[in-house]
């Protein structure tokens, strides 16, 4: 664990600078990320619940396409075809970002996108799993239809899906590795370069796993807090009583 | 942009073998990932404290860290740790495809493990009562009643999994493996031709987990026990 | 055939079993009854070894049972049980759920298995059922099949653990009248009942339990027309009353 505190070869600082620029990234991408996927997929599983046949259907294409290819290509989509597709101009001034930004923009719209359609799927299931006299209550109160959701339906249908979205929120971590095909010189990437410049394997991943392991104790302890704090007697379990 | 069917039909060839790379790794990761995921489940509901907290610690690390990182990791340390088992002190080299397969299944079985778990704690409890009264061994209660339920109750969730490790196959690209993503990765180096590499990849990786997920939905239908 | 001894059970502080002494004599047909939380359930199930006993002894058959005794496969065999909730094996059909034990346990050939299995399952009356599957079967049917698949080991003693509390009235008889016929075929029975009308008819013996002691001890017409004790006057006066 001493490889933390030598000097890198750039003279610039320590290896221990490498992992917090590294950890710094991981974060980064990973909050980005699960800040889109939460708006979005919020937005996708409501459309899939509503008795609107195109909402339905543009949200079903939506999350088959982004569930069934895997994030590595979606990465290497976003990166490498999306400029090619775009008109000339547009594509070149994508393609002439600035180094961490060129990587990180698509990462984050990648990561993002992808997230949230597995979001989407979930809030779907919790609205499903509302007995259907919570829209009616809400209706005969004179709620309006966004009323309805924001204030009745959501609040109680993200309570049942807490425990997913715990599993999510910690995958997504994990999820920001994928990036560093792209470039991105995140937490898994910095210990590669630490590994070819050193040849110490093992500390080098050492490091980096230790890191990743507790970033999962903090997220998870994050997500049972607000488990804990938000929890109504009668939804646990995500059965509704009367 | 221009298509060049002729130079998609070249890659052909070459897109297949990296298919079958992908189908082999996602084959081997199943069965060695179910097997060695099931024994993990057995070991963490056992009574003896050290096998379920080992089993427990084992779970809880690789369901922590990313697939990537373990990828590295036993492809790094593989070659030092077979050479230090034969006393050779240097590393030795292996095959790729012999770390990915063991990666894959290491990794795997962690995920496993925990949808065998909750599996066995889907059965009634009295289920286990019933075995007893009836005198049926640990080990036959075990083979001929328990897991066949557990498995049963969990198989889409089982399946799906490995619709997921399909999809995570394509990660072997960081360490140059030619899988399917990997082919095309080489063919669209050495031809420019990114742009229909990657999308063609895109569609077939769609169409192949599409039609599982489809496949895996009709099965939930039918898989419920029956209703009188 | 069997004698319980002085037999006591704790879990943790809480005394669930209080010196309950008790003879059965080959062919009795014996009825325990009592109050929720009374033990009844905890007993019968020392008598197979399903629960351990912290003091005392039981003896079954000539197979003895105490705190220290840990193996009781061989016990299995000759005592058979029958649960409140059925526990018949979902994945196997009616008639594997008869055979697998005898196959596995006692070691029958498949085709004695199953031709006993067979004839057991004609007795209960559901010859036509046999390659149907558990959630197929209303309850009582699925109690019938219970039964046959504890007498297909051939025991010497048959316990039933509130076997019929679980069934909608209209299926009751029928798996009453199935012990019924058991008891005049010579079984030894013991029986963990609410109900009344069997224990008046078919039971030699009533134990009385209340609080984790054997209250009161008689024969079945003695019981229900002279209790002797308080509890049991009062046990019985809340449940005769309908």
């Amino acid at each position: 664990m001493s490889l933390l505190f030598e000097p890198t070869p750039d003279g610039a600082g320590r290896y221990l600078d490498w992992i917090l620029n590294g950890l710094c990234w991981t974060l980064l991408l990973a909050l980005g990320a699960w800040t889109i996927a939460l708006v979005v997929g919020t937005l996708v599983g409501v459309a899939r619940t509503l008795p609107n046949g195109i909402l339905l259907r543009l949200g079903r294409v939506y999350v088959e396409t982004f569930r069934n290819i895997p994030l590595l290509v979606q990465m290497f989509f976003w990166y490498f075809v999306l400029p090619e597709l775009l008109p000339v101009r547009i594509g070149m001034a994508i393609k002439q970002m600035d180094p961490p930004w060129g990587s990180f923009i698509p990462a984050l719209i990648c990561l993002g996108l992808f997230t949230a359609a597995r979001i989407a799927e979930q809030v779907r299931a919790g609205l499903q799993a509302l007995p259907p006299g919570q829209i009616q209550a809400a209706s005969a109160l004179g709620f309006s239809p966004g009323g309805t959701y924001r204030l009745i339906l959501l609040p109680q249908a993200f309570r049942i899906i807490l425990p997913t979205l715990t599993n999510e929120f910690m995958t997504i971590f994990k999820n920001t590795s994928v990036a560093l095909t792209i470039g991105l010189v995140e937490l898994t990437a910095t210990a590669r370069e630490i590994n070819e410049n050193t040849f110490r394997t093992f500390e080098a991943f050492g490091v980096v796993t230790i890191v990743y392991l507790v970033i999962a104790l903090i997220a998870w302890q994050v997500m049972h807090r607000i488990e804990r704090a938000v929890q109504l007697p009668s939804l646990v379990s995500g059965r509704a009583r009367p | 942009m221009t298509v060049d069917l002729a130079a998609l039909v070249n890659a052909f060839p070459f897109l297949l073998k990296g298919l079958w790379f992908t189908l082999q790794i996602t084959l081997v990761g199943v069965c060695g990932g179910i097997v060695f995921g099931s024994l993990l489940a057995i070991a963490r509901l056992s009574q003896n404290r050290l096998l379920s907290t080992l089993a427990t610690a084992y779970v809880n690390l690789m369901r922590s860290i990313p697939l990537i990182l373990v990828i590295f990791w036993v492809f790094f340390l593989v070659p030092w740790a077979i050479g230090w088992i034969t006393g050779n002190g240097r590393p030795v080299a292996v095959g790729a495809s012999l770390t990915i397969f063991v990666t894959f299944v290491l990794f795997e079985a962690a995920y496993y493990a925990e949808i065998v778990r909750a599996g066995f704690r889907s059965i009634s409890p009295g289920q286990y009562a019933a075995c007893d009264a009836l005198g049926l061994s640990k080990l036959h209660a075990y083979i001929y009643i328990l897991f066949p339920q557990a498995i049963r109750n969990v198989l889409p969730i089982l399946l799906t999994q490995t619709i997921v490790l399909f999809q995570d196959t394509s990660l072997v690209y960081v360490i140059s493996a030619t899988d399917l993503l990997g082919a095309a990765t080489k063919i669209a180096q050495r031809d420019g031709r990114l742009v229909e590499m990657y999308l063609i990849v895109g569609v077939i990786y769609f169409v192949f987990c599409f039609a599982a997920s489809q496949f895996v939905k009709q099965l939930q239908g039918r898989l419920a026990y029956g209703v009188r | 055939m069997i004698e319980i001894d002085n037999v006591s059970k704790c879990y943790g502080s809480f005394q669930v079993l209080k010196n309950c002494s008790a003879s059965i004599a080959d062919g009795e047909v014996v009825v325990i009854c009592g109050p929720s939380g009374s033990g009844k359930s905890t007993l019968i199930k020392t008598v197979n070894g399903l629960e351990t006993i912290d003091s005392g002894e039981i003896n079954v058959s000539g197979f003895r049972l105490a705190p220290d005794v840990t193996n009781v496969a061989a016990l299995r065999r000759s005592v058979g049980m029958v649960f409140q909730s059925f526990e018949l094996f979902p994945h196997l059909t009616v008639l594997s759920n008869v055979t697998i034990a005898q196959i596995k346990v006692l070691k029958r050939s498949r085709a004695a298995a199953e031709e006993k299995a067979r004839m057991l399952l004609a007795r209960v009356g559901l010859s036509g059922h046999i390659t149907k599957y558990p959630a197929q079967l209303s309850g009582g049917q699925q109690q019938r099949v219970a039964i046959a698949r504890a007498l297909a080991l051939d025991p010497k003693v048959m316990l039933f653990d509130e076997p019929t509390s679980a069934l909608d009235p209209e299926m009751v008889n029928e798996v009453l009248e199935v012990m019924t016929g058991l008891a005049r075929q010579g079984m030894t029975m013991v029986c963990v009942t609410h109900e009344m009308g069997f224990a008046r008819s078919v039971a030699n013996r009533v134990l009385f339990m209340d609080d984790g002691e054997i209250v009161e001890t008689a024969a079945s017409a003695k019981f229900f027309d002279d209790p002797q004790s308080e509890r049991a006057k009062a046990f019985l006066a809340k449940i005769l009353r309908h």
